[in-house]
């Protein structure tokens, strides 16, 4: 049988036009129905595909013909005249032109007018309506609402979630690298899939790329030239890197033998002039350094063997839980260890005595992040147990600035890259914490309630608006934040250095005041004098210092041998106590 | 009567900060003015377009309303501009002194 079908010709010009319906006794086709076939109707669900009756009408654009517009001017002379005048005539014109005020209708409208024009007239000299008050006054900033948006929220597709445990944001900025690995390893026998995704910023829909690895990735790095290129450490302890444009096969692994022997958690690139070298850390207690071109084995390795480093013995290595590299500084790097300390490294040191040479004792529990402060490097952050403390590399002893103790434990923290007072921390119960020290110190100026489950890691944005943040649900959060948490303004640097450098000194007092202080204040100026004799003073400038200085002790300030130093109105741990300057000349 | 307009217009002239008085026909043609010819003619021609136009908006946007003034304000002064069927009256003035 084959399928009835009529064509309809109808001409252009009757395109559009009221169609007439009228009743005709006539059947074209009676399909009748046939109650049998109903019992060969199978329900699919959900189907799948579907059918249209109705033929497909396709929807097509088609430019039109551009019209071409002009902008012309126009010049208007003198005009209007009655034709049997000529213009240039004066004579006419003005006989014209009294014809016209003799009109009756003239002087009516006229009398009628000047009124209303008169009263503008007189208006606009009574009084200025449009002067403007306050001119003089400079317009301030508006204050800022500190707020922040979550823009996307970017889910584990597969039905098992697995906790993202790094992202990475691609140099461009287009793109995030998030690493899913459930970090429960005692149940990695579990079904869990391996795979990690390559997010663009724009679709939480779909992941851009998926990345399929033989083992779970437990750290993903993109490379900060080349936003083709990542970098991941794998549950087995091994490091991989990846191109993008290859594929979601991993491109080479470094070998098992040569490689961590704990998961390989912590990977970060190094600045190198091919691009290629980045070192990775571990709870094994090992650095290693690598490179792409060769890895099947580390460049370097070096033991985290604080007592007796040169020996490099793994037994006593203590496991390394974060990792950090400052572009600016070369050689060096810091890593945060599992009993609380924190070293700052150098890899020109010629013995690992040497390389481990700068430590402190950061945190009670184990470090969980270690960032140095994108503007001022000499300042870090350091998260773990239940706070996050601002150090000083000058000032070894003691923190400069510390969060009271939450009650729940932090999971990750960083700096803002663009303001350099503002860094974020992550919380166990889901909440997200925005600190800006120029603001308050005490208390987080935001808190975001992201999601239920513990936020695991945290990474903002080059440009500072956008953070990302991985919870334990597998989902990666976009959050935006407002203005005054991105931007620095005007004071803002004397702002954030002045208090650091109060904090600094008076950290120092606190714990030199058993011994003879070598430093006294006087007028403002902080001298810091030797031990050794004679004394020889270093003045050290410092501003925003004034009221700490208690003046009364100008006057008794000609040639005296004691000063007592005053640390009221500065947050001290220890004001009780104030510490007794001597001065031996 | 039609001394009654000359004295009128003298006062108006005689305010403070006003820099001319011009009477415009319905053809554009200046009938009156206290300025010089060419700025006249200018202001004849230009104002009474301007005028014209800014009444058909008032018309368009509301049939049954019609425009009774017309003030425009700049960095300098102030035009105001009294319209009616064959005349327009122009007064530009300084308010600012």
């Amino acid at each position: 049988m084959t399928a009835p079908e009529y064509i309809y010709i109808k001409k252009r010009s009757e395109f559009g036009k009221r169609a007439y319906f009228s009743d005709r006794n006539e059947i074209e086709l009676d399909v009748r129905p046939q109650r049998e076939l109903a019992h060969d109707f199978i329900r699919i669900d959900p189907a799948s595909k579907y059918t249209q009756t109705e033929k497909i009408i396709a929807l097509h654009e088609v430019n039109t013909t551009t019209a071409t517009f002009q902008n012309r001017g126009m010049l208007h002379t003198e005009g209007g005249w009655p034709k049997d005048i000529n213009k240039d005539d004066i004579e006419q014109t003005v006989r014209y032109r009294r014809k016209l005020e003799k009109d009756e209708f003239f002087v009516h409208t006229m009398l009628q007018l000047m009124t209303p024009m008169e009263h503008c007239v007189l208006q606009n000299n009574a009084c200025n309506i449009y002067e403007q008050y306050f001119q003089d006054i400079e317009p301030r900033p508006l204050v800022q609402q500190t707020v922040s948006r979550t823009v996307n929220v970017y889910r584990d597709p597969l039905p098992t979630k697995r906790p993202v445990t790094h992202i990475s944001w691609s140099p461009d900025g287009q793109r995030m690298a998030a690493s899913h690995c459930s970090t429960d390893f005692k149940r990695a026998s579990a079904n869990y899939s391996t795979i990690s995704y390559i997010w663009e910023v724009e679709n939480p829909n779909k992941p851009w790329a998926k990345l399929k690895p033989f083992c779970p990735l437990l750290a993903l790095e993109y490379n900060p030239k080349d936003s083709n290129i990542l970098a991941s450490g794998l549950t087995t302890g091994q490091v991989a890197f990846w191109d993008v444009r290859r594929g979601s096969e991993l491109i080479e692994a470094s070998s098992v033998e040569h490689s961590h022997r704990d998961p390989c958690d912590k990977l970060l690139w190094i600045a190198s002039k091919t691009g290629t070298e980045f070192f990775s850390a571990s709870k094994d207690g090992q650095i290693k350094w690598w490179d792409t071109r060769k890895l099947h084995a580390p460049i370097e390795t070096i033991a985290m063997d604080l007592t007796q480093p040169d020996e490099q013995s793994l037994d006593r290595a203590i496991g390394v839980s974060s990792l950090q590299f400052e572009p600016s500084m070369g050689t060096r790097f810091m890593c945060g260890l599992e009993n609380g300390w924190v070293i700052s490294g150098n890899r020109k040191g010629k013995t690992p005595q040497e390389k481990l040479m700068v430590r402190f004792k950061a945190q009670y529990g184990p470090v969980i992040s270690v960032e140095r402060n994108p503007t001022f490097p000499k300042n870090f952050l350091t998260v773990g147990d239940w706070t996050a403390r601002i150090w000083s590399e000058d000032c070894r002893e003691s923190c400069i600035l510390w969060t009271p103790s939450h009650d729940v434990l932090l999971t990750n923290g960083m700096w803002s890259p663009t303001r350099f007072s503002t860094f974020f921390l992550t919380k166990a119960n889901g909440t997200l914490d925005v600190w800006d020290i120029i603001v308050q110190k005490d208390t987080p100026v935001l808190s975001i309630k992201v999601c239920d489950e513990p936020l695991t890691c945290l990474r903002p944005h080059e440009q500072g608006a956008l953070v990302a943040t991985g919870g334990k649900n597998g989902s990666v959060y976009l959050l935006e934040f407002s203005e005054n948490l991105t931007v620095n303004q005007k004071n803002d640097k004397l702002l954030f250095t002045a208090p650091l450098q109060r904090f600094e000194i008076n950290s120092y007092f606190c714990l030199s005041h058993s011994r003879i202080c070598p430093c006294f204040i006087y007028n403002n100026t902080i001298f810091f004098a030797t031990i050794k004799l004679p004394p020889t003073p270093i003045r050290v400038q410092i501003e925003a210092y004034a009221n700490t200085v208690s003046s009364r002790y100008e006057a008794a300030a000609k040639r005296p041998k004691r000063y007592r130093i005053d640390c009221a109105g500065i947050h001290t741990a220890n004001t009780s106590k104030l510490p007794v300057v001597e001065i031996q000349e | 009567m039609a001394q009654e307009v000359e004295e009128t217009m003298k006062r108006i002239q005689s305010h403070r900060g006003v820099i001319g008085t011009i009477v415009v026909n319905s053809e554009g043609i200046p009938i009156k003015s206290t300025m010089d010819n060419a700025t006249t003619i200018q202001y004849a021609g230009l104002i009474s377009q301007l005028s014209d136009k800014a009444r058909s908006i008032i018309r368009d946007l509301d049939p049954t309303n019609d425009l009774t003034f017309l003030r425009l304000r700049s960095k300098k002064h102030e035009i105001m501009v009294a319209p009616d069927k064959e005349f327009i009256l122009i007064v530009v003035q300084n308010p600012i002194d």
